[in-house]
């Protein structure tokens, strides 16, 4: 669905439709695309804009996900703009350029509406996708609902272009990008007044700088050297996330942080997650709450940089953890989000124990009563001492 | 690019600002076999100074006076394309020349 004039309203829109609002107020130079279940819609979408005259950007049809983003590191390289969208085969299909576009250290922002990756084929939601790119270089922040999947879009292209590293914005295929939810957009004045122009330091095409090379071959007295830089520009992301966020919570009200605690201070356990399903764990909480049970969640917004710092503090206290991972890493000992959390409160004195729980593959729902078991066995947890199970399939 | 002890200072992603910097680049590390010049028999016409491809061929005033030892890779190519009869230039490996 396209949207004609954005004023800042309450309007009711999908995820897809969402993030094709903010590409247009942005109004990216160049856009390379290749269509994919489910975040077919965000080009689609955008596409209408294009053909309508609305943006000036060039939409570019490539031939395949590794083509568009071949596409977007050149067209970042000659000093574009640049975004894009994607899901699942196709972010696997650009496996080789993301840690490309990350290594040249180019600003492109790419929504990925997460889906399950193939075998067996699947259309439908996990993060199997994301999480296998978390080691590409590229900054991902992760949406919960449609407004904040359009607002990240606006946020990512002020982080890229700031830490000088491609962004990633998720959020959950069909469930955030075919929901309609009710969301406030922003007034194109504005989103244009946030983003600001585009000013990269050097660029093929900046007329001041002739000739410049990009990509060109580094070896071993070189390579380090650069991988240390993006190193410390990852390390630094966290802070300018932290910025770009405040700044926008000033200018537009909504405010988001690095993690989301819901009723986190007095908690003795917690379910730690990602994205949409955030929401339905909260009403386990608020149930649970009512029976007198002091339970909470934490929503990680931010995973690439980890706010491990931070995650490690809200943690502490606590007594038993669950983390809620919507993808399997294969490795005999629960997923990346489990892993990096309870690395992350490795150093805490007192730290909670901590379980894996894989939920919701391939859009298998996760229910209220799903979340109130995971509490169940948390409280069962403290109770006894003792953890049966560290890491367990659920919804299943 | 080749300064070591301020390497911090590279500029990310490894963008090369300047042009015309592969002649800092020395890949004459790389040879197996050097050229060497008979001056007797060059007619200096050039043909080698034409196929170089690392511009390897010393020239001045029209005339062929050496190899830039530091970018040739011993490939031979002027060797190859030194006209028979002329046959100037001969490729030898490094201890022979020596």
């Amino acid at each position: 669905m396209a949207i004609e004039n954005a004023k800042s309203a309450q309007v009711g829109l999908t995820g897809n439709s969402a993030v094709a609002l903010a590409m247009k107020q942005i109004n990216p130079d160049v856009c390379p695309a290749y269509p994919i279940t489910p975040s077919t819609a965000v080009i689609e979408t955008f596409s209408s804009y294009v053909a309508d005259g609305e943006v000036d950007t060039e939409l570019i049809t490539v031939e395949s996900e590794h083509s568009a983003m071949s596409a977007g590191i050149g067209a970042a390289a000659a000093g574009a703009r640049v975004m894009t969208a994607t899901s699942a085969q196709g972010l696997a299909l650009m496996w080789e350029m993301l840690y490309i576009a990350s290594g040249m250290r180019l600003p492109i922002v790419m929504t990925n509406v997460n889906r399950a990756l193939a075998a067996p084929i699947n259309i439908h939601c996990d993060h199997s996708d994301s999480m296998g790119a978390r080691d590409s270089g590229w900054v991902q922040l992760y949406s919960e609902t449609v407004q904040e999947s359009y607002d990240n879009v606006f946020m990512a292209v002020r982080i890229a272009e700031k830490v000088k590293l491609p962004v990633m914005v998720c959020l959950d295929g069909f469930i955030t990008s075919h929901a309609i939810e009710n969301m406030d957009t922003i007034e194109d004045a504005d989103v244009q007044a946030f983003v600001g122009e585009y000013e990269p330091e050097v660029s093929l095409l900046k007329e001041s700088e002739l000739p410049t090379t990009y990509g060109a071959m580094s070896l071993p007295d070189s390579y380090m050297v650069f991988k240390k830089q993006q190193s410390e520009a990852m390390s630094g992301a966290k802070k300018v996330v932290e910025e770009v966020s405040a700044e926008f919570a000033k200018k537009f009200g909504r405010e988001y942080g690095l993690i989301d605690s819901y009723k986190l201070d007095d908690a003795d356990v917690a379910i730690v997650i990602f994205n949409s399903a955030t929401g339905t764990t909260r009403v386990a909480v608020d149930e649970l709450r009512k029976e007198g049970h002091k339970v909470g969640v934490m929503r990680i917004r931010l995973f690439r940089p980890l706010p491990h710092a931070e995650i490690a503090e809200a943690l502490n206290g606590l007594k038993a953890v669950a983390c809620l991972d919507r993808v399997d890493s294969f490795n005999d000992f629960g997923g990346p989000l489990f892993n990096e959390v309870r690395s992350s409160i490795y150093d805490l004195e007192n730290r909670p124990k901590v379980i894996s729980r894989i939920y919701g593959l391939g859009g298998r729902d996760y229910k209220v009563s799903d979340a109130r078991s995971v509490f169940e066995e948390l409280l069962k947890i403290v109770e006894t001492g003792t953890v049966e199970d560290t890491t367990k399939y659920i919804t299943i | 690019m080749t300064d070591k002890d301020n390497n911090e200072e590279f500029p990310a992603g490894g963008v090369i600002l300047d042009g015309g910097n592969a002649d800092g680049y020395e890949t004459g590390g790389w040879r197996k076999l050097k050229p060497v010049l008979d001056k007797e028999k060059c007619t200096n016409c050039l043909i080698c100074w034409v196929m170089c491809p690392d511009s390897a061929i010393i020239v001045e005033d029209g005339k062929v006076v050496g190899f830039d030892m530091e970018h040739c890779k011993g490939c031979g190519i002027c060797d190859v394309e030194c006209p028979p009869k002329i046959n100037a230039i001969k490729m030898v490996s490094e201890e022979e020349a020596d």
